[in-house]
């Protein structure tokens, strides 16, 4: 790309942001763009982030994504950050129209960052938040040596999704009912205030007596699902650098969940915002008929997969449509009134997250347009479609992204046993666990509690417990 | 609002990271070599260079539902009905909500990585070599090379190290003048390489591998069979420069074959193995005098041979020992081991009770496609008193 080309995309960039925000209304953060060659983009891709830390999982990641590029399979076109003010990526190789297409898409989901109440509580210096945690990681591995952090990376990576993004508010509240014992205040700054805490487990012992019990978990009460927490405060084995590399994990995760809990609206809404943006651009036909080619193709459904961006974005056109022409029952029900569309998409931004607005907009016509359905695997080798019935349908959508895809799982005893053993809790709502990547991932918890560690769930309509205390692996 | 580009020429992360995974992908190798040494992926492979093998210890564990008995859903094309199948086994699961952001695939079970059989050979081999070697008539196995170990001032022409004379030239126009540059050349400048006539001496070694093609061995067996084999070959091919194999496979008669015919025939028949050693020692006596060469006979059988046939077996057996460095017999059992084949009725046992000279025996006994690699170094690893 030229100094030309570049000029142009900077006057896009400014046109584009005139559309949005004044036309539009949307009311994003103020947004860096930068161009940068295929391999940036897949390295930021693969980190999530700028500046993270190292790890191999995320050379994995890297690798094939730039191998999928490489053989043409497959593209990144946008890389966003959440964050005041926010960066965007755009792929030099990119032609000028795929870019302005980009730059639309990337201001519909800053406004989304902004102002859905999911966000709210992100935080927005994240960048530099984890070029600090990345070079103390690097600290860490001058220290103690690469190996030992990347061991301790794997164990700890291994649980990373099962952290509660609200546990500090949680913390607060209790505090201010008084049930928890007095900690010196929970300021939402003082992340790391607890560590502070370690104190008290210097002198801990296998025999514990209540007294002892009750003092290791001060301000603990369980089931506690944030179990990464947990393990950092409690766990009777880990360094303080341990603990440290736990609290940045965990802030990390906190900050990305929200992505995680909003991708099909996010994603619906951003695709519904570039669309029409680039209409308002009056593109030559030329460039025009390439980005409706590039729309489409990235608003496509794939068979019997999801694509969020195609089902967001459908469901965000019928509400419009639903609520700009309300039919006469919802004039009477809800007093609702003609062209309410727009306003009705801004609150649906602001206020819901994907498991919400599944739930509320996905309706019966909608499921039949989509022509959505449930499938499984029968006589382990046929997938094959399982049940058409909208609601049960709509109900499984939900079911399935619960917890945003993962296994709810829970501490209920940090003492089992009278012998500071931990046990976890699988809340077992109809699916079964992979067994194999349990045990394993059991193995990597007993190495961070350091004690037997066990794991009820259910199996075969039946509950069962798994074992592990170090060296073999059991059940019941 | 900026659009800004910059040079990120010196960004190297992604592959440092990256790196850090290839290194755990060698590391991976190591531990799983004894799987890796028997995947058909590489025995069958052919001939190409780079294959595909799964390696187990680089998935990233976390807890995650079964994605065989989950209920997902998806789009369709607009006519989809119950008791559609849209796909088999292998297909990826929906993309939404299973992983997050750092590229995640859902329902991969295992990572494949592709690996250079090459570099795997190196890794298998580090420490393997053949046993017993012993010098043997040196002049049978006289190779010359010609090495360039000295620089002269005389010589021909057609031996001019230009860059070591142009040097010299610049040296000495310094000298003179003052000035590091390319002056008039003189005869003094000029360099010119010399060889010398290197003797090299190697150790001669010739395997007989024998191999029982008999109704008794099954598919499995013979894949085994054939797994051990490979690598043999590819390791003799890479340490010795000269090193012949005689293919014999027998069932009730033994007769020599090609590498080709040896690796894919399929017979039947019974199974008399004293046929396949009485062509060995033949050979061994027509073409392979033990004065000259170092022989290496290698049998590999289910250990189902003919009942009256086992005292001569054991006849033949003691004398190609005699004969040979060293005697290898492998014993192949089914696939999932039963104790059957540990009976007093296979020749394993046999061998084991009643051969004389036992120390130039090897026997080992595999059952499993994880047993090859330790065979492998059974066989083929140091022992007291190397050459």
């Amino acid at each position: 790309m030229n100094d030309r080309e570049v000029k142009e995309l900077e006057e896009a960039v400014e046109q584009i942001w005139e559309i949005a925000t004044v036309k539009f209304g949307l009311d994003p953060f103020p947004v860096r763009f930068e161009i940068v060659p295929a391999s940036v983009m897949y390295e930021i891709g693969s980190y999530a982030l700028p500046g993270r830390y190292s790890h191999w999982t995320f050379g994995k990641a890297y690798h094939r994504q730039k191998m999928m590029y490489d053989f043409g399979l497959s593209k990144i076109y946008e890389v966003v950050i959440n964050s005041n003010p926010s960066y965007a990526f755009l792929l030099e190789t990119n032609s000028i129209t795929q870019n302005k297409m980009v730059i639309a898409h990337v201001l519909g989901h800053v406004d989304f960052f902004k102002n859905n109440v999911y966000f709210s509580k992100t935080n927005r210096r994240m960048v530099d938040e984890a070029a600090i945690h990345a070079r103390r990681m690097s600290e860490y591995e001058f220290k103690y040596g690469r190996k030992v952090v990347e061991e301790f990376l794997d164990a700890l990576l291994s649980i990373e999704e099962h952290v509660d993004p609200h546990l500090f508010i949680r913390k607060e509240s209790r505090n201010a009912d008084g049930r928890a014992k007095d900690e010196p205040g929970k300021r939402r700054e003082g992340r790391y205030d607890d560590l502070f805490a370690k104190d008290e487990l210097a002198e801990n012992s296998p025999d514990s007596d209540k007294d002892e019990k009750s003092k290791l978990q001060p301000d603990h009460l369980l089931p506690e699902k944030d179990i990464v927490h947990y393990l950092m405060k409690h766990s009777p084995v880990l360094a303080d650098w341990q603990r440290d590399v736990m609290a940045m994990i965990h802030e990390e995760m906190a900050y990305f969940i929200p992505q995680m809990q909003t991708k099909i609206l996010n994603e619906g809404w951003a695709s519904i915002w570039h669309s029409r943006i680039m209409r308002e651009l009056d593109l030559p036909t030329s460039n025009h008929l390439e980005f409706a080619e590039l729309h489409a193709g990235v608003v496509s459904p794939h068979k019997g997969q999801l694509n969020p961006y195609y089902l967001g974005y459908r469901i965000l056109e019928d509400i419009e449509k639903r609520w700009d022409k309300p039919t006469k029952e919802d004039r009477e029900k809800f007093g609702r009134q003609d062209g309410q569309g727009r306003e009705k998409i801004f609150e649906v931004r602001e206020l819901d997250n994907d498991i919400s607005f599944l739930r509320n907009y996905l309706t019966e016509e909608l499921c039949e347009e989509l022509d959505l359905f449930v499938y499984q695997l029968v006589d382990d080798e046929e997938w094959t479609v399982t049940e058409k019935a909208w609601e049960k349908v709509r109900n499984q959508l939900v079911a399935n992204m619960t917890n945003f895809g993962f296994p709810y799982i829970e501490i209920v005893d940090g003492d089992y046993n009278h012998n500071r053993e931990l046990y976890l809790m699988h809340r077992f709502e109809g699916i079964e666990l992979d067994m194999k990547y349990a045990r394993k991932t059991l193995e990597y918890v007993h190495k961070l509690w350091g004690r037997k560690v066990h794991l009820e769930t259910v199996v075969d309509e039946e509950a069962l417990v798994l074992h592990f205390d170090g060296q073999e692996h059991d059940e019941d | 609002m900026s659009v800004q580009r910059n040079d990120w020429s010196l960004q190297r992360k992604g592959q440092i990271d990256q790196e850090r995974h290839k290194e755990r992908v060698r590391d991976a190798i190591k531990k799983n070599l004894g799987s890796i040494v028997s995947n058909e992926a590489i025995i069958l492979s052919d001939g190409k260079r780079r294959v595909k093998v799964p390696i187990r210890s680089l998935d990233e564990y976390k807890f995650r539902f079964d994605y065989r008995k989950k209920k997902h859903v998806g789009t369709g094309d607009g006519k989809t009905q119950v008791g559609d199948v849209i796909g088999r086994e292998g297909q990826p699961g929906p993309g939404v909500g299973s992983g997050q952001g750092a590229g995640d695939q859902p329902g991969q079970e295992y990572y494949e990585a592709e690996v250079d059989i090459d570099e795997i050979a190196k890794l298998i081999f580090e420490d393997l070599h053949l046993p017993y070697l012993e010098d043997k008539a040196k002049q049978a196995v006289q190779s010359k090379t010609t090495k360039f170990t000295e620089i002269r001032r005389a010589g021909i022409l057609a031996n001019l190290d230009k860059r070591r004379s142009i040097l010299e030239n610049i040296k000495r126009t310094a000298r003179e003048s003052g000035d590091a540059k390319l002056g008039r050349f003189k005869k003094e400048d000029l360099r010119y390489r010399t060889w010398e006539e290197q003797i090299k001496y190697e150790s001669n070694a010739v395997v007989i591998a024998m191999m029982d093609v008999s109704g008794s061995m099954g598919d499995f067996k013979k894949y085994i069979a054939r797994s051990f084999y490979f690598w043999m070959v590819r390791f003799l091919r890479t340490k010795y420069d000269h090193v012949e194999i005689v293919f014999i496979s027998h069932h009730t008669e033994a007769k020599e074959v090609s590498e080709e015919q040896f690796f894919t025939q399929g017979e039947s028949g019974g199974t008399v193995v004293s046929s396949a050693y009485r062509l060995a020692l033949n050979t061994v006596a027509e073409r392979f005098p033990p004065r000259d060469w170092n022989v290496y006979p290698f049998h590999f059988s289910d250990g189902d041979n003919y009942y009256s046939d086992n005292d001569e077996a054991v006849r033949l057996a003691d004398e190609l020992i005699s004969t040979c460095n060293l005697f290898g017999y492998g014993e192949i059992g089914e696939e999932g081991a039963s104790s059957y084949r540990r009976s007093t009725g296979a020749l394993l046992s046999i061998f084991k009770d009643r051969l004389k000279n036992q120390q130039r025996f090897v026997g080992v006994r595999i059952d499993d496609k994880e047993d090859v690699y330790p065979a492998l170094k059974e066989f083929f690893g140091k022992r007291g008193d190397q050459a």
